[in-house]
This record gives structure tokens, sequence and C-alpha cells, in this order.
């Protein structure tokens, strides 16, 4: 309507919208709280961020109070209880940052180019920094989490089709059971491997390795699975049957490559979720300090057994390591989750 | 009056087939986790049978010596007991939080900051477990154990929290809060899914008849999402109960009866299995099988009722 006319347009009243001299005076009583907080922490015996966040929060509350001294109970007890929430958000949310920030901090010292192309064989946890890498354990958990993925994806997709396309008289356990699936604990998956798996071929191996991380993937990816099946149209089927194709066919060739983005979203995730792992590989994959890119015989290394052998040993320098080989990890699942983001944009458009 | 007509489905064989192998594919995973009960307990029937139910109650875990003079006795009971100590430490803690995270992020924060703290928090959860070991020795620890001495100073004279030997690392508290913070992630993210399922008419109305916005959410939100938290507070308590990694690397294991929360000694049972897995004999490898079976179990039963709540929610309400 704006074009009607040529009378100049009156700034609407946005009377939600609060001035910013307003919201600069709505800060400077925290910022003196925190100041105060800090000056506190300086000369007396509350030490650390923890004692500050105490104080500041205490500090908060106090000033609330004295904000609302003159409006009734209730909208005093909305602003604390506000503080409140945003204290407890925060608390919630620190230990992660504080991990980020640590993997950063900690593991950067150790990242060098050759970091990622050599392996440990010749190389001691106790090394200067600039020697040996995390070359073979990056390599050992491709392939394991390559053939978890060759095995996973394939059952996932079709738990996810039994649930959105075929829905026969079981979906409803089946749902239930994959949902529970997802709660068995890594180490009970690497135990079943073990007696299963590495016992009867009486050697740990990558593959051993791999069907233990399909244990704990095969969740994930049957349930991303059918939330992408479920966001098919129902017209894509109605019209595919319209066009007299049987249900094998639309489910094939209609609905499956509408959601192929979806499904390699699936697998992303599926990834993600394991390859992180360590308790399972304990049990079945081992570590070894050197290259290798046999999955069929002995031990492989992983980036996470990599991470929890140096940490073990526990001297300077290998905790340095350790720290660096959490940092790549965190790096590629940061990645992964990046890449799923994209493609699972596209799907939803 | 027209009558609703019967439908009848006649599948071609194409149909069939293709419908036989989805099913089967489907199948895999109520097989594979039907095997897994079945093979550990298989295996570990064993010791079931020469243990009987001090399995459960007893004291000890050892493996005999080889001359056979000791007898081999493996009991998980002070590992249970650990395990339910440190996860309920752990569920304590970070509900709370997260409920406080999942508000926070549906009714307090703006449209960008959600999307930004909604991305964090999927990456939150998938922080691999072990970098919780790692962070909590090395960087939370301090913080925990000046926590645990001013907790012991103040408190000790609760038995809980009495420390003899004043030593306040790698306890089962530690532990406790490096695990809430593991879990904290699920519970957030499941309860604001519940809360931001809200019916946004009810919340309307409630600012519409004045309410605040404290108001609003003791009145609608949060009755609308407890069976919803619930469920997702008892998936965080699952993965707790099966920690492996940031247990083994934080606690210090020792296995005896501890009640006392800040004592540096503890354990539970998916890292006794990773501790003794190294060096077991044939026979303690079977009492490691029987052990996972148990834990097996526990988490599964959590499990499926933390499913059937949230499934039963999510299917009301949407």
């Amino acid at each position: 309507m704006s074009n009607i006319g040529n009378e100049t347009l009156v700034a609407p009243i946005q009377p939600w919208v609060k001035p910013r001299a307003k919201t600069l005076k709505n800060l400077f009583g925290p910022a003196l709280v925190a100041l105060v907080s800090f000056v506190i922490v300086l000369l007396t015996g509350f030490a650390g961020p923890d004692g500050w966040a105490l104080l500041f929060f205490v500090g908060l509350l106090g000033l609330a109070i004295a904000r609302t001294r003159n409006q009734d109970r209730v909208k005093r007890n909305n602003s604390l209880i506000s503080i409140v929430i945003a204290g407890g958000a925060t608390l919630a949310f620190a230990p992660w940052l504080s991990i980020f920030y640590s993997l950063v901090i900690k593991g950067f010292h150790g990242i060098y180019l050759g970091y990622f192309f050599r392996d440990m064989r010749i190389t001691t946890p106790d090394d200067e920094l600039n020697m040996g890498g995390v070359g073979h354990a990056i390599i050992g958990s491709a392939i394991m989490v390559l053939i978890a993925t060759a095995i996973t994806l394939p059952l996932g997709i079709l738990s996810g089709v039994y649930l959105t396309e075929v829905r026969g008289r079981l979906t409803r356990m089946i749902r239930f059971v994959i949902q529970s699936m997802s709660g068995v604990p890594s180490i009970v998956a690497g135990l079943f491997i073990f007696t299963t798996f590495v016992d009867v071929t009486k050697q740990f191996s990558g593959l051993a390795g791999s069907l233990a991380l399909s244990i704990l993937m095969l969740p994930t990816v049957a349930r991303t699975a059918e939330e992408v099946l479920k966001l098919v149209p129902e017209d894509l089927r109605a019209a595919s049957y319209a066009l007299g194709a049987r249900q094998w066919r639309s489910s094939l060739m209609v609905v499956l490559p509408t959601v192929r983005s979806g499904l390699t979203t699936a697998a992303i995730l599926g990834v993600a979720r394991v390859i992180g792992e360590t308790a399972p590989l304990i049990l079945t994959a081992q570590s070894i300090s050197s290259f290798k890119f046999n999955p069929f015989s002995g031990q492989i290394a992983s980036i996470p057994m990599y991470i929890f052998a140096l940490f073990q040993i526990g001297t300077e320098y290998s905790m340095a390591r350790a720290w660096s080989g959490a940092l790549v990890l965190m790096v590629i699942v940061f990645l992964l989750f990046v890449v799923a983001r994209r493609l699972g944009n596209r799907v939803k458009r | 009056m027209p009558q609703k007509r019967e439908m009848h489905v006649v599948y071609s064989l194409g149909d069939r087939i293709f419908r036989r192998i989805v099913t089967a594919g489907a199948l895999t995973s109520l097989i594979v986790l039907a095997l897994i009960g079945l093979f550990l307990f298989a295996r570990g029937a064993e010791i079931f049978r020469d243990m009987g139910f001090k399995f459960i109650t007893g004291v000890k875990w050892t493996a005999g010596s080889e001359d056979g003079t000791a007898a081999a006795e493996f009991s998980i009971g002070p590992m249970l007991v650990g395990t339910i100590i440190v996860s309920f430490i752990a569920l304590i803690v970070a509900l709370p939080l997260s409920i406080a995270g999942a508000l926070f992020i549906e009714f307090y924060s703006s449209q960008r900051l959600k999307r930004l703290l909604i991305s964090l928090l999927d990456l939150a959860a998938a922080i691999p477990s072990i970098f919780f070991g790692l962070w909590g020795i090395q960087v939370f620890s301090s913080m925990a154990e000046r926590w645990s001495y001013l907790l012991n100073s103040y408190m000790g004279w609760f038995p809980l929290f009495s420390n003899e030997m004043q030593v306040f690392g790698r306890s089962p508290f530690v532990a406790g809060l490096v695990l809430a913070a593991m879990i904290a992630p699920i519970i957030t993210s499941i309860s604001r899914e519940v809360y931001s399922r809200t019916p946004r008419e009810l919340v309307d109305s409630c600012y519409a008849l004045g309410g605040t916005r404290w108001g609003a959410i003791r009145a609608v939100v949060l009755p609308f999402g407890r069976s919803g938290v619930l469920g997702g507070a008892m998936l965080g308590l699952g993965r707790a109960l099966g920690e492996t990694v940031a247990v083994y690397l934080i606690l210090n294991l020792v296995f005896a009866y501890n009640f006392n929360i800040l004592e540096a000694q503890g354990g539970n049972i998916a890292s006794l299995i990773a501790t003794r897995f190294g060096e077991a004999t044939a026979y303690e490898l079977k009492g490691l099988l029987a052990a996972g079976f148990v834990l097996f179990l526990l988490t599964l039963t959590v499990n499926m009722i933390a499913t059937s709540v949230v499934q039963r929610t999510s299917k009301d309400r949407s």
C-alpha cells in the first residue's frame, strides 16, 4: 500500500522495540555487578571463574529485587526466575563451550602439516611434538567407519522404508526396538562382537571394530532415514500409484530417489555418532602405532584409541598429542555436521 | 445410507517380495538386540550358575590364584552400586540445568540466538565421550575438587559427604558431574522439542489473561511437557549407566562398596569391563560377559521405559 500517492510514510510506532538508550541503561546495572564481583574475587577467598559466576548471579538477583521493589509479587517472581533460568542455561552450556575451548587451546600445539600424514611407529609418545602424527589413526578410523556405513546404510534404509512405506503389522514394535537399541551401551556392543567374532576368528581386527560400530550406528541411521522419508509428500506416492506403479516401483523409483540427499544425511549423522566411540574398539580393534590398510587381520589404529592410549601414558608430550588428536576428531565431527546440515536444508527446500 | 466399504488390498508378486525383503531388513535391529542378550547370557551362564545370587550381592571380584589355593570369586555388587550412584548424581545435576536450558532456548532467546543454541546443542550431543574424560581430568577436576572440599567442610557431618582421606579428586562426585555435562545435551534437546510443541494458543491465552512469561511457563508449558521431559531424563540416565571411557579415565577404580561420594574411589560396570578385559583369564572373561549382560538388561529396561514414555507423548500431541 506504500506506493499510493506521494505522501511520506510516518515510521510506525513500535512500542515493543526498546530504544537503544534504554537498552544501554539496562546493561549498566549488570555490568556494575560484574565489576564488583570481579573485585571481590580479586580481594577475598572467592576464587576462580566459578566464584565470580556465583557472585555475579547473586548480584543479578539482588539487582532484580531492587529494580522490582515497587512491583507486585508476580512480576518480581517473573524477573527473578528469568535470571535463574538464564543462569541454569549458562551453566548447562558452559561445559561444552569449555570443552571446545580446551580442545583448541591444548590441542593446537601438536598440530603441524606432517601430523596428518605420519604415524607413531618410530616416534615415542615422549618425543618432541614436531615428530609423529595421527595419520595412521585417521586411516584406520576411516576404514572402519566406511565398512560400518556399508553395513548400516542399507539396513537403515530398509528400516526407514518399512516404517514409512510398507507399514506392516510390526511398525510400532520396530520403531520401539530401534529407539531402544540406540541406548545399548557401547561397551556392550563391543563385548557382543568380542564373544561372537573376535573370539571365533581368534584375532582382533578392523572388521570386528566395524561390526561393533555398526550396532551403535544402525539406530541413528534408521531413525534419520525414517524422518526424511516422512517428509516425502503423500502426493508423490499417490501420483505414482495413479500411473499404475506397484508399491515396489513407487518406493524404489519415486520415493527413495527423492530423498537421496536426506539418506546421505542419515549416513553422515551415523558416522558422526560412532567415529568417536572408544569403548567398543578396546574390545574389538585395539590399536597399533603404524599405518595399516587391511581391516581383516590384526589390530588397527583409530583416532579415539590413539587419544585413549596416549592419555593413559600421561606424560606431558603424550597428553599434548592426545589433545591434538581430540582436536582433529572434533573438527571431523564438526565438518560432518556442517555437511549434514547443508544436505538437510536442501531436502527441506 | 452409504456404508463404508471394506478395503481389500491384493499385492502383486513383486510387491510381496519387496515387502518381505524390507521387513527382513527392518527386523535386523530386533534380531541383533535379541542376539546380544542371548549371547551375553549364554557365555556368562557359567558364572551365574557358580556364583548364584552372590553375583549381585557379593563384595569381591578376584580371579583367584594360579595354583587354585584362592578361589575365583566374581561379584558386581560394588560396581552396580557405583554405576547407580554416579548415574544418579549425573541425573540430579543435569535435569534442572537441562530444563532451564530448554526453557531458555525456547522462550527467552531471540530467533537468531535460538538457532545458534540449537546448532550448539546438536554438536554438544555428538561430543565423543572420551573428550569428557579428558576434559574432566585435565580442566574440570581442579574446580570440582574445590567444590568437593567446600561440600565436605560444611556438610561433612552427613555420611554421604564425609571423606576421611581428605583427597578429593577422581571421586564418584566428580565423575557424576562430568557425566551430567555429558547427558545434559540429550535431556535438553528432548525437553526443548517437547516444549516447542506446546500449543501456541494456550501460551498466548496466558499472556492475554495478563500472565507473565513465568506464569505461562508454569501454568502451561511445564505441565504439558512433564512426561516428555521425564522420558528425556530416562534416556539420559540410560546413557550415564552405560558410560565407559569417561568414567574409566576420571574415577579411581576400587572394587569396594563406597557410599561416600567425595572419596577418591568407585567404579561402574562398564569401566570394570574395560579395566579387567586386557588381563582376564578365560574364566574371568565369562564373569565380564555376565557383568555385560546385567548392564545390558539394566540399560535396556531404562531405555524401553523411556522410549515408551517419549513415543506416547509425541503421538498424543502431534
